[in-house]
């Protein structure tokens, strides 16, 4: 890493830490929920950036797998909340580690038969089919009424974690803090591994991956399953932050916004998710609240970001990127 | 079971398999030509649904309405080409995604500027009103049956177009060695303006045709454009043959499943569950397809490739 | 005579009414160069992408190490010892040299599911990585994006690549391609030690690094071999000296 991306990393994650310390100062907490939907929108598009960034493949799909780690922990809660027990009597249960270890592992299952047939294919199929399967599954979450249908499902209560007042926005925050800082260790030791060495010769010569004996399929499909995975667990946390679990989770808009996050950030890089999110819930705030029609200037924005600055925040702050 | 209600939903299944069509077309025709995958596509769908609407209001006449609609879906795929969509042909696909996804952001809320929060209504022109009897003793919209006609003019026109003039000969070159036509003294970049339009206008005049039948509002294009794609990638990207056959098998499978999938689950299940699983199951069928073709054929049933 | 490492029988692939290759049979045997020429379009590429496993052959059988190769696809023709360069060079253009070597000595060892553990800090990958960039002497540029090599050194990192794996033969297609006169001259005499290594399948357009190099050469013609033999057999051949080399000669 240059010297300039370190120095761009540490003036992103002061401006982020600079935002709780704002809250309590000013007495604001509507900015700390801002802060955590920033974390929270950074993690999902660190899972996918594995996939898109790591790997080039650009799934317009993980939508599908934020809104099922949402709905995982939506349905959890509220069947504990009503003591009904779940499919072949299992007990449902309120802990958000333990929904956490189900929506990563629902999403695991899910992602594995889409991944294998999606990446039969590549380039615009690839984009395609993914956002169809995604589609799919908001047309059975919609049409399916027991959890809500297209009213999506409330939360009475957070999850409950161990030792943390979930409740309460200050720990909240941290505990999602916690799980981004998780993900970004992780993303960073994929992207040094052997298993991140083969996928990224697979995003600039899968030719070359063939030629030396690795099958760029199964590296792909471990990096689709496991960047599903991480989306999830974000999607955990959102339907947590919102107290909600919406169909809009599940939309293609999700799924467009959180490949814009990773693009507006700068793709490939560590915190290139995180700044995107910065970015983009600062637009939102700022914007929404100048003018209802702030996706209106969202889009030229993006417009202007992909026609002029193609190396997002991150390329204009840390120059381009190299690689060793 | 009643063979009217049968013929009902299957002639259904073919006038959205229509509609289909009209976008996917033009989706793969400009994937063909000039590699470009666009996001945008439902916003034109969009824009000759409200350009429709909107003249039909002020001039009473759905007709003209459905020229305008023509017009002014031609011509933003003429002005988005030229400002925008020209700068991405050499970038990856990626970005065209990125950008075009911007331009649905900017289209959609222009036009809820322009137009307000609240759906427009479009009337069906009197010439098409009523219904006309099906074999059976049924009965059936006679507008529905005027879109089947018209898609399947409109297939013809572009086999025509395609196959016969010195446009479509230009731009099946262009599908097969982009650089030779250029270097033959085509101007490719005034060809690639019009394909845009020519898809554009397909779109637009989809939306239009539509919009009589159901609302005209501000993200009606998205779901469409999906489709679309899902019948391009069974059809095969770049084949307009492809476009044809995969949009009438999208929806007829789609129709029929939602009219049937409850039915038949009916004879297992107590009705009320039956009801909903059928539901939830017929949401799902088009692309339970879509995986069961691609697991035989990644490249959809006629690739340019293959 | 040895049995061949690669063997290959009758095999016909057609695009429509061309027929890029009609009833090729050709062998490799242990510890020979042999070349494959001919003009262009006489579908030499056609025939590597079979060999390698990335064109599926209409009929006929290719066999690597007495294994039929039919269903093995282009990953597993490699893994199985079948090493091969380039035409176009063909490397992760972002990495440096080493890392792309470093990727072929993880392929061979059979070891890209691991997730956690840094490569950069990996002896078991660097070490044997930079002993191959030494021995095609590219050392110095270790460190260098194979995007920002010259044409010659990239020709240089593909065959170390194609080393680390430790093949056990080697496909070169036109390695020669694009280099000086004596970027040719030391790569002739790299090749001539190699052949101890492991066989080599050469297709060159230089016919002296050929001449130079082959035990035996084959000569493809419009998707026929028309003649196989050593060097002076080749030169002395009438159908080839026609075909091939046309009146001119």
């Amino acid at each position: 890493m240059s010297a300039r991306e370190t120095a761009a990393n540490i003036l992103i994650v002061a401006l982020l830490t600079a935002i709780p310390l704002a809250a309590i100062v000013l007495d604001e907490p509507f900015y700390l929920t801002l802060a955590t939907r920033i974390v929270i929108l950074a993690l999902a598009a660190t899972g996918l950036n594995i996939a898109l960034g790591l790997g080039g493949l650009v799934s317009f799909g993980h939508a599908a797998f934020f809104g099922l780690g949402g709905y995982v922990a939506g349905i959890l809660a509220s069947h504990a909340l009503n003591m009904e027990p779940l499919v072949f009597g299992l007990p449902a249960t309120q802990s958000m580690p333990v929904i956490a270890l189900v929506a990563i592992a629902v999403a695991a299952l899910v992602a594995l038969p889409i991944g294998a047939i999606s990446l039969r294919t590549s380039g615009v199929y690839f984009i395609m089919i993914t956002l169809a399967f995604a589609q799919m599954i908001y047309y059975f979450a919609v049409s399916w009424p027991a959890y809500g249908g297209e009213d999506g499902l409330p939360m009475a209560l957070r999850n409950a974690f161990p030792l943390v007042n979930t409740a309460k926005p200050l720990p909240f925050f941290l505990v999602c803090l916690a799980v981004l800082a998780a993900a970004l260790v992780l993303f960073r030791l994929i992207r040094g591994s052997r298993f991140g060495a083969a996928l990224q010769v697979g995003r600039q010569n899968p030719t070359r991956l063939a030629a030396v004996g690795i099958s760029p399929f199964g590296i792909r499909l471990a990096a689709f399953v496991i960047s599903a995975m991480v989306a999830a667990l974000a999607g955990v946390l959102f339907a947590n932050l919102n107290r909600f679990a919406s169909p809009s989770m599940l939309s293609w808009q999700m799924s467009g916004e959180l490949i814009v996050l990773i693009v507006l950030g700068g793709k490939d890089r560590l915190l290139g998710p995180l700044a995107g999110a910065m970015l983009y819930v600062f637009f939102e705030y700022t914007l929404g609240g100048l003018t209802e029609r702030w996706q209106f200037f969202l889009g030229l924005i993006l417009l202007g970001v992909m026609l002029f600055a193609r190396g997002g925040l991150l390329g204009i702050l840390a120059g381009r990127t190299r690689h060793g | 079971m009643q063979l009217p209600l049968l013929l009902e939903q299957l002639l259904n299944g073919l006038q959205l398999g229509v509609m289909l069509f009209l976008m996917a077309a033009g989706l793969t025709l400009i994937f063909g030509v000039m590699g470009l995958i666009n996001l945008a596509h439902g916003s034109l769908y969009m824009i000759g649904a409200f350009a429709c609407a909107s003249v039909a209001a002020a001039t009473g006449s759905f007709w003209i309405g459905l020229a305008a609609s023509l017009a002014a879906a031609a011509a933003a795929g003429a002005l988005l080409e030229m400002l925008v969509i020209r700068r991405l042909y050499a970038r990856d696909h990626l970005d065209q995604v990125l950008a075009t996804f911007a331009l649905i952001l900017i289209l959609s809320e222009g036009t809820r500027w322009l137009f307000g929060s609240f759906p427009l209504y479009l009337d069906i022109p009197p010439l098409l009103q009523g219904a006309v009897p099906l074999p059976g003793g049924g009965q059936y919209q006679l507008y529905r049956l005027a879109i089947i006609g018209v898609g399947v003019l409109v297939a013809v026109g572009l086999y025509w177009l395609i196959a016969r003039t010195r446009l479509g000969m230009r731009i099946r070159a262009g599908e097969s060695d982009r650089e030779m036509i250029g270097a033959l003294g085509v101007d490719i970049s005034s060809l690639y303006t019009i394909v845009f339009a020519l898809g554009a206008a397909l779109a637009g005049f989809a939306g239009a045709l539509v919009g009589a039948l159901q609302s005209v509002q501000v993200g009606m294009g998205e779901p469409v454009l999906i489709l679309a794609f899902v019948v391009i990638v069974i059809g095969g990207i770049g084949s307009i043959k492809g476009a044809l056959v995969g949009a009438i098998l999208v929806g007829v499978v789609d129709t029929m499943g939602r009219f049937l999938l409850p039915q038949i689950l009916a004879l297992m299940l107590p009705a009320a569950q039956a009801g909903m699983a059928g539901a939830a199951l017929a949401s799902m069928l088009i692309y339970i397809v879509m995986a069961l073709i691609l697991a035989l054929r990644p490249r959809g049933l006629f690739s340019a490739e293959a | 005579m040895a049995e061949p490492v690669l063997e290959i029988r009758d095999l016909r692939k057609s695009f429509g009414a061309l027929k890029a290759t009609d009833g090729v049979s050709l062998d490799l045997r242990p510890g020979e160069i042999h070349a494959l020429i001919g003009p262009n379009g006489a579908g030499k590429s056609t025939l590597i992408h079979q060999i390698c496993g990335s064109i599926p052959p209409d009929s006929g059988t290719i066999r690597f190490l007495g294994r039929d190769m039919a269903g093995i696809g282009m990953a597993g023709r490699a893994g199985l010892g079948l090493g091969r360069s380039f035409q176009v060079s063909s490397l992760a253009q972002e990495f440096s040299a080493l890392r792309n070597v470093m990727l072929a000595v993880q392929a061979r060892q059979g070891s890209s599911f691991r997730f956690f553990r840094s490569v950069m800090g990996d002896r078991a990958l660097t070490d044997p990585a930079r002993a191959m960039l030494e021995r095609v002497g590219l050392s110095a540029r270790a460190d260098v994006p194979a995007a920002s090599l010259s044409h010659g050194e990239r020709r240089q990192l593909e065959i170390a690549v194609a080393l680390a794996l430790e093949p056990k033969i080697f496909l070169l297609d036109e390695p020669m391609a694009g280099m000086g006169p004596e970027g040719s001259k030391n790569l002739t005499k790299f090749l001539d030690g190699l052949r101890r290594e492991a066989p080599i399948l050469l297709v060159e357009h230089d016919m002296d690094a050929v001449f130079a190099l082959a035990d035996r050469v084959s000569v493809l013609v419009y998707g026929r071999v028309i003649a196989t033999g050593s060097v002076d057999d080749i030169r002395r051949d009438a159908a080839v000296r026609s075909a091939y080399l046309g009146d001119a000669v």
